[in-house]
């Protein structure tokens, strides 16, 4: 793996997009997860001149979990609780620059549909990476981030500064934050024009109802039939059994299995 | 012969007898039976078979499964056809609904399908016609489109002599605006899921300035219902046009076949990539979470020589698991433990080397796709459980095995397998 350990470069600037997010289970406010990570992911970047960034209520506790991660302070573009975060953060973003913007796939509350990044990468005319989990290297104004894949796999992509990433649950998982820091760190407030975002007025929001497992329907055509597939054992038990010979040849036939499904190479 | 009926009398009254000693003689295999006014008669008695209990059984499933022989002529005739498909055929669609598949490694997931089965139930909402158009980008290795449900298909390998393989969101994307120029599809349609449905879904939300609905699970014309943050709320929203489709939105097509037929798209407009993709990396295995790696070798009691598992494990290339008693006995760590206690994993093959198949552990190894067994005893119940299974001691086989990857490693490859063992493959795959 080539060379993982940026040192924190002062000459680039990172801002971070926090959220407020929810414990999955109980409800309550914290900071969320994968926005957590991507404030690590700046800290490693930047060190604590990265910045943070958020559109809402600074009277929200949990931010100051942000700022208990070391970082002296945290913009707060103040807005209701329905604004539409995108034109506030591309205004902010334009007043003060950044080489790289990161964010949480998705929020944890809310309509959840992680957008906010697409959004403000066409908003910006910037290239977005999503589910990055490591940016590797940074020079000559082209970034080498980690991308992470499902099944643990990564991929290497090669992009131009500046550009919107968002950071997925494969990324270094979040340093603990510390109270004092937390006390400690200020929150520069503005005033964002925001619209509020009249279409979700007309959504309902409902407590999540469990999803219907889905049934192993049989669609015969006679009663019979209907009959041996409610009855019957499934077909096929027990695979090939190997008894006889070397251990070799046993040997042999495991590689072929592992060959031909492509897990060896 | 003169057409005079001659009864016997004695014939019928050794056939009225069943417990005669040669009742069986004359009913059996005598054609049709007349009855004394020449009415054709039929034994309720004849018909089935003596089980081996010694109890009659009567097999009227109609010879699906091959019972006694007691086949019907219509019914062998009717499984023997198993009927095409009908086509559903669209020869002039007033709208289209374009299906993006994911078709992750070429082939179509259960997910592109349940999209699929999505898009015509929404076809089938409306009043006017429409046809399904499925986009496939990339190769496609193994992928039935026509039984899937796709009316069109649009099948695309390079964009302006770029291929499209690898991580290239904005060839893609290209590809989708003249798309939606061309056909102006009425719904778009994506799997949200990982393998690059979410992604290409929110850029072409965001690149139409369409709102998508994410995470949606419940769709018809009028309503959408989706999962909101950490799943605790439901959105209900009216459908919109762009929608990002959870897994088992809707039933897969399954009783129709479709035309599949191939659409030319007249002008993709240009693009100069910004994302450079330069290809996968190599990642330890061992770092792998159990429960997401893609090939595991898991070790149990029956392993003696702990050295040469973890060189194997190495040597494969394959993430390590263990058996609860492996566990506690010290030999592994615990957060290496599948099973009820442990880690449920999802990997496609799983090797278990020496473990039993306690059903605590067999749980824990549900989802997996091949499994083969190393053991010396042929009757334990990982056996019954495995496609591949081995019979013998672990040592030996696992040192075989390492050679054999360590052969493969340094290109030395070994004589090709004998006619045997591909015979073998071709059983097991
Ligand atoms: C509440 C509860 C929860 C549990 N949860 C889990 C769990 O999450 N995961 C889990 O794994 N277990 C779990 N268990 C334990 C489980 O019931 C079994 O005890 C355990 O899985 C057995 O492990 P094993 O197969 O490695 O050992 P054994 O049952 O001892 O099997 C060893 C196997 O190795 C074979 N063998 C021996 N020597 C050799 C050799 N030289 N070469 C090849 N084969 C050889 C033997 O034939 C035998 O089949 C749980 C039990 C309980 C009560």
């Amino acid at each position: 793996m080539p060379n993982s350990n940026v040192n924190p470069e002062r000459n680039i600037r990172v801002a971070t997009l926090v959220s407020v997010g929810q414990h999955p289970k109980s409800g309550r406010t914290r900071r969320a997860g994968q926005d957590a990570r991507a404030v690590e992911l700046g800290l490693k970047m930047a060190g604590t001149a990265s910045r943070l960034i958020h559109v809402g209520d600074m009277a929200e506790p949990a931010l100051r979990q942000y700022l208990g991660m070391g970082l002296p302070q945290l913009s707060v573009l103040q807005a209701g609780p329905d604004a539409d975060a995108v034109p506030a953060l591309a205004t902010h973003l334009d007043e003060q620059p950044a080489d790289i913007v990161l964010t949480g796939v998705r929020a944890e509350s809310g309509e959840a549909s992680g957008m906010v990044p697409y959004l403000l990468a066409e908003r910006l005319g910037w290239p977005l990476i999503p589910r990055i989990a490591d940016i590797q290297t940074i020079d000559n104004g082209m970034a080498e981030v980690l991308q992470a894949l499902p099944r643990g796999q990564r991929r290497l992509l090669r992009v131009p500064l500046p550009f919107v990433a968002t950071v997925d649950n494969a990324a270094p998982e979040a340093r603990q934050y510390a109270f004092g820091p937390s006390r400690r760190g200020n929150f520069a407030v503005s005033l964002a024009n925001t619209t509020a975002d009249d279409e979700r007025q007309q959504w309902q929001e409902l407590p999540a109802k469990p999803r219907p497992k889905r049934l192993n329907v049989v669609k015969a055509k006679s009663a019979a039939d209907r009959f041996k597939a409610a009855t019957a054992k499934p077909q096929g038990q027990g695979g090939k059994v190997i008894r006889d010979g070397t251990d070799r040849e046993k040997a042999e036939a495991i590689m072929a299995l592992l060959v031909a499904e492509g897990v060896v190479r | 012969m003169s057409d005079i009926i001659r009864r016997n009398p004695r014939n019928e009254w050794i056939l009225r007898n069943r417990l005669h000693p040669q009742h069986d003689e004359l009913t059996a295999g005598s054609g049709p039976v007349r009855g004394p006014t020449g009415l054709l008669r039929k034994n309720p008695h004849a018909v089935g078979f003596i089980g081996p209990n010694g109890i009659k059984r009567i097999d009227r499933s109609a010879g699906t499964q091959g019972g006694a022989g007691g086949l019907s002529l219509r019914a062998r005739g009717r499984s023997a056809e198993a009927a095409p498909l009908p086509l559903h055929r669209v020869e002039q669609p007033d709208f289209y609904v374009a299906v993006v598949v994911d078709l992750a490694a070429g082939r179509l997931s259960n997910h592109d399908r349940d999209v699929l089965g999505q898009a015509h139930q929404l076809v089938k909402a409306q009043a006017d016609q429409g046809a399904v158009v499925a986009i496939a980008l990339g190769e496609i290795r193994d992928a039935a489109f026509d039984t899937t449900g796709a009316d069109r298909l649009i099948h695309l390998t390079e964009v302006h002599g770029q291929p499209l393989t690898g991580y290239c969101p904005e060839l893609k994307l290209a590809v989708l605006r003249a798309v939606d120029t061309e056909l102006a599809p009425r719904y778009w349609l994506f799997p949200d899921s990982v393998h690059g449905g979410a992604d290409l879904g929110a850029r072409l939300g965001a690149r139409l300035g369409e709102r998508p609905a994410v995470q949606a699970w419940q769709v018809d014309a009028e309503q959408t219902v989706c999962r909101g943050g950490s799943h605790r709320t439901d959105w209900q929203r009216p459908t919109a046009r762009l929608l990002l489709l959870a897994e088992e939105c809707a039933l897969p097509i399954d009783e129709t076949r479709h035309e599949a037929r191939p659409i030319e798209l007249a002008a993709i407009p240009p693009v100069a990539p910004r994302i450079e993709d330069l290809g996968p990396v190599e990642v330890d295995p061992s770092k792998i979470a159990l429960g997401e790696a893609e090939f595991i070798l898991a070790a149990g009691n029956g392993i003696q020589d702990w050295g040469q598992f973890h060189r194997a494990a190495t040597a494969l290339g394959a993430t390590e698991g263990a058996s609860r008693v492996a566990v506690d006995d010290g030999n592994m760590p615990r957060f290496r433990q599948v099973g009820a206690t442990g880690t449920w994993v999802t990997a496609r093959v799983y090797i278990a080397v020496g473990i039993s198949g306690a059903i605590q552990h067999l749980q824990g190894i549900g989802q997996c796709d091949k499994v083969v067994a190393i053991n010396l005893d042929g009757g334990c119940d990982m056996i019954k459980r495995a496609d591949l299974s081995v019979i013998g001691d672990s040592q030996g086989i696992l040192g075989e095995l390492l050679a054999l990857a360590e052969a493969r490693q340094n290109g030395t490859e070994t004589p090709p397998v004998t006619a045997n063992t591909r015979e073998e493959e071709r059983n097991v795959a």
